[in-house]
Order: structure tokens, then sequence, then C-alpha cells
């Protein structure tokens, strides 16, 4: 049975992600531990909260040069999207640079926000369908957001989504994949991301 | 674009789902955990849970059947009722709740909704509010379960909780809740238009067309409606055709 490591590093709600795995009667490890992580099958990097305070965290244990260098799957939920990015605003953060990707809140674009609110939160759908998370999946199914940063599309970008303005809510790039939604939370649709990255 | 979310509420005292008219004279609604799962399959955007217990059992209950209904629920799942401390918190996002709403221990402390944001992060901290109309026309906030009047103001202490950092307003009218007469719109729009952040609307719903005045009138972000579900006198999915019948834009 293929292990799959959730990275703890107590950034939010990973126990939605454990329960999800469970409902996929998937074998999963919550762990902090480079080792264990190195040597499961796949990883799922979530988290929510503060970009800032969640890379100091990743620095301490050592995981923000671990998991760069992770050969297997990755997934990364959300925060753990935008902490695999370049740069993040959200205290001025590096990220581990997996997609050369910049993230930015959505309020340094007020032009465009007009009326909208902010963080983007609640469902909404995803456009595109190259990339293997998505693949199956109908046009216009909707996930679930609870964000207020955004990255910007990149060449690594396979899905976007549309609040004032086109972001990536989907990423890919060799053995490294990342939605901004939750798909642990988006329902059927959700669910089916989350086969179809364990069905790597 | 965003969805118009429908959220059923699950009032739960001793494990048991129960509901009441204007608070009062609570009344059997059935298991939890099974509400939950039906309204996941019924298609429900999120799903609140109100706990209601006032006994010393009561938190280890409530962390029982928070594990319970999180194992089963792939949406978005609030957890509300007695909540005063970053310790409740935690133990509760720990137990699989995504989201915690605070009501009367935020109106005591406000600094409370400051610490839980910085803590959890503002996406996981809903501020609930229960509010009556004065006869002064000024619209009053009320804390235990609606029992306690306070001296705080619904408009001004909104906006201090989202000044301090509350990811989404839970509005509750008292003179609308189990009346099923419709929500308080005239007040949501003004909560909608002041604030940046989600308002739920709750309290008042009967039937589909209260919905939608909530998002026409109310400008509500999500609406929440408990015995109208759980009776089963208006399906979710019902409620959502009509909805999109009416060119609002909600998740089927």
């Amino acid at each position: 049975m293929a292990i799959v490591a959730v990275v703890d590093y107590g950034a939010g709600n990973s126990r939605s992600v454990l329960y999800a795995l469970q409902r996929l009667s998937v074998d999963a490890v919550f762990t902090a531990d480079p080792d264990t992580i190195r040597r499961a099958d796949k990883v799922i990097f979530p988290g929510v909260g503060n970009a800032g305070s969640a890379m100091k965290k990743l620095k301490n244990t050592g995981l923000d040069t671990v998991i760069p260098g992770l050969q297997q799957p990755v997934l990364g939920v959300c925060l753990g999207l935008q902490l695999m990015c370049r740069h993040t605003t959200e205290e001025d953060t590096r990220g581990m640079g997996i997609f050369d990707s910049g993230v930015t809140h959505f309020a340094s674009q007020a032009e465009r926000m007009s009326g909208l609110k902010i963080p983007h939160m609640g469902w909404n759908v995803v456009d595109g369908n190259k990339g293997h998370l998505l693949s199956g999946i109908p046009e216009n199914s909707y996930f679930y957001f609870v964000h207020g940063y955004f990255a910007e599309v990149s060449r690594w970008t396979t899905g976007t989504t549309d609040y004032g303005l086109i972001f990536s809510s989907v990423m890919e790039k060799d053995n490294f994949f990342a939605t901004q939604f939750h798909p642990e939370k988006s329902g059927d649709s959700g669910e089916a991301v989350l086969k179809n990255f364990l069905a790597l | 674009m965003l969805t118009f979310r429908i959220i059923p509420c699950l009032d739960v005292r001793d494990g048991r789902t129960v509901k009441g008219v204007n608070f009062l004279n609570l009344a059997d609604a059935g298991d939890p955990v099974e509400l939950a799962a039906t309204y996941r399959d019924e298609g429900a955007d999120e799903l609140v849970f109100l706990d209601i217990t006032a006994t010393h059992e009561r938190r280890k209950t409530l962390l029982f059947l928070v594990k319970k209904v999180a194992e089963k629920l792939n949406i978005p799942f609030t957890v509300g009722g007695g909540i005063s401390t970053v310790e409740d918190v935690g133990a509760l996002l720990q137990a699989g709740a995504d989201k915690i709403s605070v009501n009367s221990a935020a109106v005591c402390s406000p600094e409370l909704i400051s610490e839980l944001a910085w803590h959890f992060g503002s996406q996981c901290v809903v501020v609930a509010v229960d509010a009556k109309k004065t006869s002064g026309g000024a619209w009053q906030v009320f804390t235990a379960g609606g029992r306690t009047p306070t001296d705080r103001e619904l408009f001004s202490w909104v906006r201090e909780a989202e000044e301090r950092g509350a990811g989404e307003i839970l509005f509750t009218s008292m003179d609308h809740d189990g009346t099923r007469k419709g929500y308080a719109n005239e007040a949501l729009a003004r909560i909608s238009e002041t604030l940046n952040i989600p308002v739920i609307a709750s309290g008042g719903a009967g039937k589909p067309e209260d919905f939608y005045n909530a998002w026409k009138k109310g400008k509500a972000d999500a609406a929440l409606a408990a015995g109208l579900f759980h009776y089963k006198e208006l399906s979710i999915n019902t409620l959502k055709e009509y909805l999109r019948s009416r060119n609002v834009p909600v998740r089927i």
C-alpha cells in the first residue's frame, strides 16, 4: 500500500486533508520528519494561514530545502501552492521557488476588485484541463477557495480562476502539483482531483 | 464568479439536533451526523454546527461529534457555541472543524477575535452576531443565545469585528429567527455594503424566495437556515434549482 506523507508544519487545517485521505482509504502519515517525507510514495503539503510564519516554521525544520528536492509526486494546497512559488508579498516572504511565479494580494489590484470582497472565499470554477490534476473533471466544476493572496499566471499554470482578475488555481511542473482551492473541501470534484494526484 | 452559498445549520444540544422558535421552545430534529451526511449529498455548500449544550460534559460531547461529522464531510464545516479561548478553537480545529464561530465571548472581550485571527488566520474566524431592532429603531446586539442585551450597536460592532480580523460575519436577526417570514434584508444590505468580508444571512427563511431576497436585496454572500431543511420541507437541491432559474449563481 502506498504511503502518503502529509507535511506537518503547524499550518492550519491538516486534519481535513487527513480525513479526506481516510475517506479514499489511503494510508497517510502526518509528519514533520524529513526522512519519512523523503521515503513516502506521495507528499501532500497543505496549509492555511500566514506565509511569513509558515515559511519560518519550514526553515526551522529544514523542510524548505527538503520539499524542493523531492522526486515523488508532491501536491501543495492553498498556502502550500503560494509557498512553492518564488516570492509572496505577504510579509515580503521568499518562497521555495519551485514555480517561478510571484504571489500578491488581491487588494494590490484595487481597480479590478471594485465591489468584490477580499478574501476570495467560497465556490468558484477553474478553467483549463491541460494538466494531470483536472483530467476527466467536467468543465465548470466548482471548487472551494479561501485566500487573500493569489499566484500570477505563469508557464506552470494549468488551471485558472477569475475573481476580478485571472489567477493560477492549478500549477504543475514535473513532479510538483498545486491547487489554490481546497480539494479536501471541494465535494466530489475535489475528491476527483485528489484521486488524480494519488493515481500519478 | 463566486456562488451564493447555501448553509444548513445544526443547532445541537446533548448530541441531538434541536430547533426552536425565537430562540425558545426547543424540539428534537434528528441525529446531527446523519443530517450532516444528508445535507452534503443534497448539495449544501457548507455546514454550520452550533452547540447549545449547557452541561459540564459539553466539551467532550462536542469534540466527539465534531470528529464524527468532519470525517464524513467533504465541504467546509464551521463549529460554534460557547467558544471563549484559543485552546477551545485549537481543540475544535484539531477535531476537524475548518472554521469556528464566536459570539458572546467576542462581545465580552473583543480582543479574542484578534487573538484567534493571529493564531489560526482570519479565514477560520466567523463572528456570529445576534441582534434585535429596538423600539427606537436601532439594532441592539444580544449575547448568550439571545438572552442578554448588551450596549453594543450592530453596525459598529460588525465593523469592529472586521477590523479585529473576523473572516466572515454571521448575522442573525432575532426578530426574524424562526418566523419564516424572510431575512432582515435591509440590515443585511447595510452590513454587506459597510464591510469587505462575506456576510451570512441567518434567521427567518421560510420559502425559496426568502433566499433570493437575501441575495438580491440583502446582498448577502451566503444564507443559513435550520428548521426548514431539518423537517425536509425544502431540499437544498430544489432550492438551488429555483435560485438558478432566477439567475442567482449557485453551485449545482
